[in-house]
């Protein structure tokens, strides 16, 4: 079986990375290739790279609050342009009552502050779909 | 004294480590782990190398300034909250801007969308920062900026405001981060590349000299490269190594080193480790004291003196059982203050989850008051100095920040290590170890790898809603509709002129933000003359 292929992209004017980067390299040792596109990226152009690279999973974060606006653009522009089966997750300080409208809006899951490598790679495991 | 491996059966550990990536730590210190280190290394308060404090009188004298780092949502909110703060006792000011000014997007730009007021306040022109101010004499105040890229527009903001309140601009008291490199290493609100971010930034540092003489024009930062992952040994090496190209820089620019270096400043992280953190800072203000006089050749005391904000470490606070951060901001404040800090911002407990709410910030800034009032800390100078385990951190930190400066003096100085990635690399790697220490319980996080609880999460947290971009956006465009526009073109005509050339370009600014051209109007003015940068990614 292929490797899981993983982006992690930063949505928004966040400068923040440091969680982005310990997750792009804890999921590369967790046996997946991972693209890591960095940071101050638009919706549109993580989508893009999404495609492009034909990735089965998109990981996004945002700790400057703005999470509610550039997460269901940055799942619709993934949908937008083809990406129907790519698994969307979340990290960064997202406040508990605004994760069901991000599931709502095609989020799968969201992993707060705190949350190990093992459980990010053993969720995504679980629930990516192969090609 | 010896540690035979049969004793140590009996402890907990077989290596006690400061950090994860730190210092091994010995059972007992004794005088024989001192003995390297020169007594006038150590040496006395208030001279050189000022190892133990810049003042002699210590906070005999004064105390360090208490500053809360605070900004959200509009001016009229964030004013709002300064007064607050004010009548709880805080002693000087400190601005969070939002991330559009940051980066030079008026909040009418898309890519502002959704970052509105959220992590800063927004300014977008002269016009906010008037009433960011309204009712706090700014010819009074000390006030503290977190801006970097776009540090010299709001810099000649701030100028402006304080003129048309009336106040003396050459007796203007506050900082301005203006401190692009570690933007590059580890904050990334850069705009430009290094060359013409460099210009910008010394064209503050000398317009500063020259105009604002009790104005610190840079606050060399090592705080964010912690946050980033860096151990205290690297957040001194690297800080100074900034540092030292910032000293550079203006050199070249013709100014001689005692014209400008009293008034560069430097921003730490106070971290867990309370003694390590102590002899941190002390490991910091000996090294920029021997860097200036021997490197640079200055014979003024002041520029040799390193004066330094502290911030608690964002990154150490959890979300989980929240109210356990306010131990942790007290142990880190304590740290901060045992250092010899200037001035001080403590975290809020409800910092991992959200902005601030009031509550939260009175009992952060209470902290320091108790550290300052009642603790006795505060009434003697440097109060841990000459303990041998201190001592002797203090020794082990100079030692390996020296190693990181030659390192990045080997590539050709901070520029060039931070083109070839090294800095960013080698704080990527300790982030990427902390998480492995703290993934296989190696490193302990109370109440998240260890004494954890099933938490109940419905909080009260603070929140910024979407009306406030609205609102912000709508007041833009009146003030673009109505202010004179012609003046706007000229001056930002004058802006660029300036740009291309050589000239310091504070006056230009002062003149455009005095004609209400907005931080997105010159930012965009500089686009086209510096161009816009993005580094390469790195892992």
């Amino acid at each position: 079986m292929n490797k899981t292929r993983v982006l992690i992209a930063k949505p928004g004017l966040d400068g923040h990375d440091r969680g982005a980067k310990v997750v792009a390299k804890g999921l590369r040792d967790a046996g997946m290739e991972v693209i890591y596109l960095g940071l101050r990226l638009t919706p549109e152009q993580i989508a893009d790279a999404a495609i492009q690279e034909d990735v089965d999973v998109v990981g996004i974060d945002c700790l400057s609050g703005a999470h509610m606006t550039l997460f269901p653009k940055t799942v619709q522009a993934i949908r937008d342009k083809g990406g129907k089966d790519i698994l969307i997750v979340a990290g960064g300080i997202i406040p508990d009552k605004d994760r069901p409208a991000l599931k709502q809006a095609g989020i799968a899951e969201i992993f707060g502050p705190g949350t190990s490598i093992d459980v990010i790679a053993a969720f995504i495991k679980e629930h990516v779909t192969k090609k | 004294m010896s540690d035979k491996p049969a004793a140590k059966a009996s402890e907990r550990k077989t290596e006690f480590k400061t950090t994860v990536d730190g210092f091994s730590v010995k059972r007992v210190y004794t005088q024989d782990d001192i003995k390297d280190v020169k007594p006038e290394d150590i040496g006395v308060p208030g001279e050189y190398p000022f190892t133990r404090h810049v003042m002699r009188t210590g906070y005999r004298g004064r105390l360090w300034t208490m500053r809360q780092y605070a900004g959200f949502g509009t001016v009229e909110e964030t004013n709002q909250r300064y007064k607050y703060l004010y009548k709880q006792g805080q002693t000087g000011f400190s601005v969070a801007f939002h991330l559009p000014t940051q980066e030079g997007y008026d909040s009418d730009h898309p890519l502002a969308a959704g970052e509105v007021g959220k992590c800063g306040v927004a300014v977008d022109s002269l016009d906010d920062m008037e009433r960011l101010w309204a009712g706090l004499p700014m010819g009074e105040i000390s006030t503290s900026m977190t801006i970097n890229a776009t540090a010299s527009i709001l810099l000649a903001m701030y100028i402006a405001a304080a003129e048309k309140q009336g106040a003396d601009v050459s007796k203007l008291q506050g900082t301005v981060q203006n401190d692009i490199l570690k933007e590059y290493i580890a904050r990334n609100t850069y705009i430009f590349g290094p060359q013409p971010s460099m210009r910008l930034v010394t064209d503050v540092c000398a317009y500063c000299a020259n105009n604002l003489p009790e104005w610190n024009s840079i606050s060399i930062s090592a705080y964010h490269m912690r946050e980033a992952g860096a151990t205290a040994a690297q957040e001194v090496g690297f800080v100074m190594a900034d540092g030292i190209a910032y000293v550079n820089a203006m050199i070249k620019r013709g100014m001689a080193v005692d014209s400008f270096a009293p008034r560069f400043s430097f921003f730490f992280a106070a971290n867990n480790n309370l003694i390590e953190e102590v002899a941190k800072f002390r490991a910091a203000r000996r090294l920029w004291a021997k860097i200036v006089k021997q490197r640079f050749g200055s014979d003024n005391p002041r520029s040799q003196m390193l004066r330094f904000h502290v911030q608690t470490d964002g990154f150490t606070l959890t979300a989980q059982q929240p109210l356990n951060n306010v131990v942790r901001v007290t142990l880190q404040a304590l740290a901060a203050v045992l250092g010899g800090c200037q001035s001080l911002h403590t975290n809020s407990y409800d910092e991992a989850l959200a902005l601030p709410t009031e509550d939260a910030v009175q009992m952060a800034l209470r902290t320091q008051q108790i550290i300052a009032y009642e603790s006795g800390v505060a009434d003697t100078v440097d109060p841990l100095g000459g303990s041998y385990y201190l001592e002797k951190l203090t020794s082990e930190i100079e030692k390996k920040a020296e190693y990181y400066i030659a390192e990045v003096d080997k590539m050709g100085g901070a520029l060039k290590a931070i083109e070839a990635g090294y800095i960013q690399q080698e704080i990527a790697t300790s982030a990427y170890d902390y998480q492995n220490a703290v993934d296989s319980g190696e490193q302990v996080v109370v109440g998240v790898n260890k004494f954890t609880v099933k938490e109940d999460t419905d909080k009260e947290l603070m929140e910024i809603g979407q009306e406030m971009e609205r609102k912000q956006v709508a007041g833009l465009g009146k003030l673009k509709a109505e202010r004179d526009n012609q003046r706007v073109r000229v001056t930002l005509k004058r802006v660029q002129d300036v740009a291309k050339g050589s000239d310091n370009v504070m006056p230009v600014l002062i003149e455009a933000v005095k004609a209400y051209a907005t931080v997105g109007e010159i930012s965009d003015t500089f686009r086209e003359v510096f161009k816009e940068y993005r580094q390469p990614n790195i892992l």
